[in-house]
């Protein structure tokens, strides 16, 4: 089915979506935002509408700064959004400016012609391909934190959280809170981390003094709630029989350790969810800070790709504050670009934004230098699947990385990237591995060509376009 | 089980939905990956190619380890879909 044309669609109901769909509705821009997800409010806010109606209660361990995105969701609430809408194709208009998304919503598929894109589709964490990653009872600390504010759910049984970063720290201190037990965390962040991130500290500070004093307190507190804290951990492996049964790591002193678990929590930070940007032809670059693709954007969030712009954090992790602001920034430069403003009010709309960004900017060059990522993915063991989809390990592919042009030749000769998820949870490591057997780098070797359509489609979807 | 809910005293209506062919009580709100977690199923499917066992890993739309038949559609992820009464959903099929 084919909707009537729009001026911005935006797909994404996070902070940077919803933020640039409040400014835009300002500025008069027809709009409809396109999000995959039940409801609003991202990953960050995930459910935090229907948490604060029905279990109040659960923001005292979720904390102010979830609370917080309720008052973006409701601010939007009247703007035009669907929820459980996947795009999976973003196309040219033949002859016209503007661009067609298509997306599938409850089982059909529809069309909508627009003249500008936003893409506000957030990040992901950053795919931790330890052996045995693949059992049931391993996941993600963003799994883990979905689930809890989606409905409440936790993990029973041994409960063992590895790797580094905020997001980590976080669900310890929201676990302690809401009186879930965790028996151990694994942390992989390397020694010295501190030392390194301090020069970085005053001009993060007077980007964010706020953010730093809560990280700094979290950072101290976040070990309390669990039994063992374990630093300077390296190689994980989850093993078991059918599910999780055993967590092995060596620990800062080169001992190799054994942990009983029924759930592994993995998390090495986040990376941007790119895959639209890809499909767009948005041309992207390899950032070594964070160690991942971004897409080239302009100060404003405006991609190389005719019509497309970016916000948040799927244009390079920022974090919620700056995707707040970016996606102001990008949808007064949106207004611009259709002609609805003339430059000097976009300039004049979008300075204060454009300045707490590059406070922001300060804060992020901080936590890099603290949690940097992991710099081990390219060495990773041999028997650790790369790809989960069809079961492609390490080892094959470093078989046939000799004879590999790149990452779309890896994927005819191992098949790596061609199951459902198309890539998304072996992109990077793919691209990582491929580096490192080559002696190459990361942005040399580059990345999987994405087609669309960039999620499966059935043909009764389809059927619907024809309607 | 490996999985369960907070007590406290939620507000959400009671789901009625069947798993597998067994009765199951979800809650409103529930993805129906959360509503499998909480009724205690954590592995939901099996690998394409050497039939491993697997579970939801992402929980946000990424991963596709999630994927079960959902009213008799298959292929469904889990995680992106809301439960509603008197929903059918299948696991363990061999999927793709
Ligand atoms: S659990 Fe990853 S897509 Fe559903």
């Amino acid at each position: 089915m084919t909707e009537r044309g729009r001026d911005l669609v935006i797909v994404g109901a996070g902070p940077a979506g919803l933020s640039a769909a409040i400014s835009a509705r300002a500025l008069g821009l027809d709009t409809l935002i396109l999000d995959e997800q039940p409801s609003a409010g991202g990953q960050i806010y995930r459910n935090v509408q229907r948490v604060a109606e029905r279990r109040p209660a659960d923001l005292a361990f979720l904390g102010d700064d979830y609370a917080r995105g309720g008052a973006l969701v409701r601010k939007a609430v009247d703007i035009e959004r669907r929820q459980g809408a996947t795009v999976w194709h973003i196309g040219p208009m033949s002859g016209a400016e503007g661009r067609q998304v298509v997306w599938s919503e409850q089982g059909r598929a529809r069309r909508v012609k627009t003249r500008a894109v936003l893409l506000a589709t957030g990040a992901m964490e950053r795919p931790v391909p330890i052996p045995g990653w693949t059992l049931p009872g391993v996941t993600t600390v963003g799994a883990l934190q979905t689930v809890l504010k989606q409905a409440a759910v936790y993990p029973e049984g041994r409960v063992v959280l590895a790797g580094s970063g905020p997001l980590l720290m976080l669900l310890a201190a929201q676990y302690a809170g809401a009186g879930v037990q965790v028996d151990a965390i694994l942390d992989t962040a390397p020694p010295g981390t501190m030392g390194k991130a301090l020069p970085r500290l005053p001009l993060a500070a007077l980007g964010a003094w706020r953010t730093i004093l809560k990280g700094l307190k979290l950072r101290n507190a976040y070990g309390r709630g669990a039994r063992e804290v374990w630093t300077g951990v390296t190689d994980i492996r989850a093993e078991g029989e059918d599910a999780l049964q055993r967590v092995r790591f060596t620990d800062s002193s080169g001992r190799v350790r054994e942990i009983e678990a029924a759930t592994l929590a993995l998390h090495e930070g986040v990376i941007p969810n790119a895959q639209l940007a890809r499909l767009v032809g948005a041309r992207h670059l390899w950032d070594d800070r964070q160690r991942c693709f971004r897409p080239v954007l302009d100060a404003f969030g405006a991609s190389d790709a005719q019509g497309v712009f970016v916000a948040g954090d799927g244009g390079g992790i920022l974090g919620a504050v700056s995707a707040e602001l970016s996606g102001r920034v990008a949808a007064v430069a949106i207004a611009h670009a259709l002609g609805i403003i003339v430059e000097s009010e976009r300039d004049l709309r979008t300075a204060a934004d454009l300045d707490r960004l590059t406070g922001q900017r300060w804060l992020r060059l901080f936590l890099d230098a603290m949690f940097p990522p992991p710099d081990w993915i390219g060495r990773m063991a041999d028997d650790a699947t790369v790809c989960r989809c069809e079961e492609v390990r390490a080892a094959d592919l470093r078989r046939v990385a000799p004879h590999a042009q790149g990452p779309n030749q890896l994927k005819a000769y191992t098949r790596a990237g061609m199951g459902p998820c198309q890539g998304r949870m072996c992109g990077n490591t793919v691209t990582e591995v491929l580096a490192e057997a080559r002696g190459s780098t990361p942005g040399a070797v580059g990345y999987y060509r994405i087609r669309p359509p960039v999620k499966p489609v059935t043909i009764e979807e389809l059927a619907a376009l024809a309607d | 089980m490996s999985y369960a809910r907070l007590p406290g005293p939620a507000k959400a209506r009671i789901v009625r939905m069947t798993v597998d062919g067994q009765p199951i009580s979800a809650r409103e709100g529930d993805t129906v990956a959360t509503a499998l977690l909480a009724s205690g199923r954590l592995q939901v499917r099996r690998s394409a190619v050497s039939g491993t066992p697997r579970a939801p890993y992402c929980q946000m739309g990424v991963c596709f380890e999630c994927l079960v038949a959902i009213d008799g559609v298959a292929d469904r992820q889990a995680c992106l879909v809301p439960v509603h009464d008197g929903m059918i959903v299948t696991t363990d099929r061999d999927e793709r």
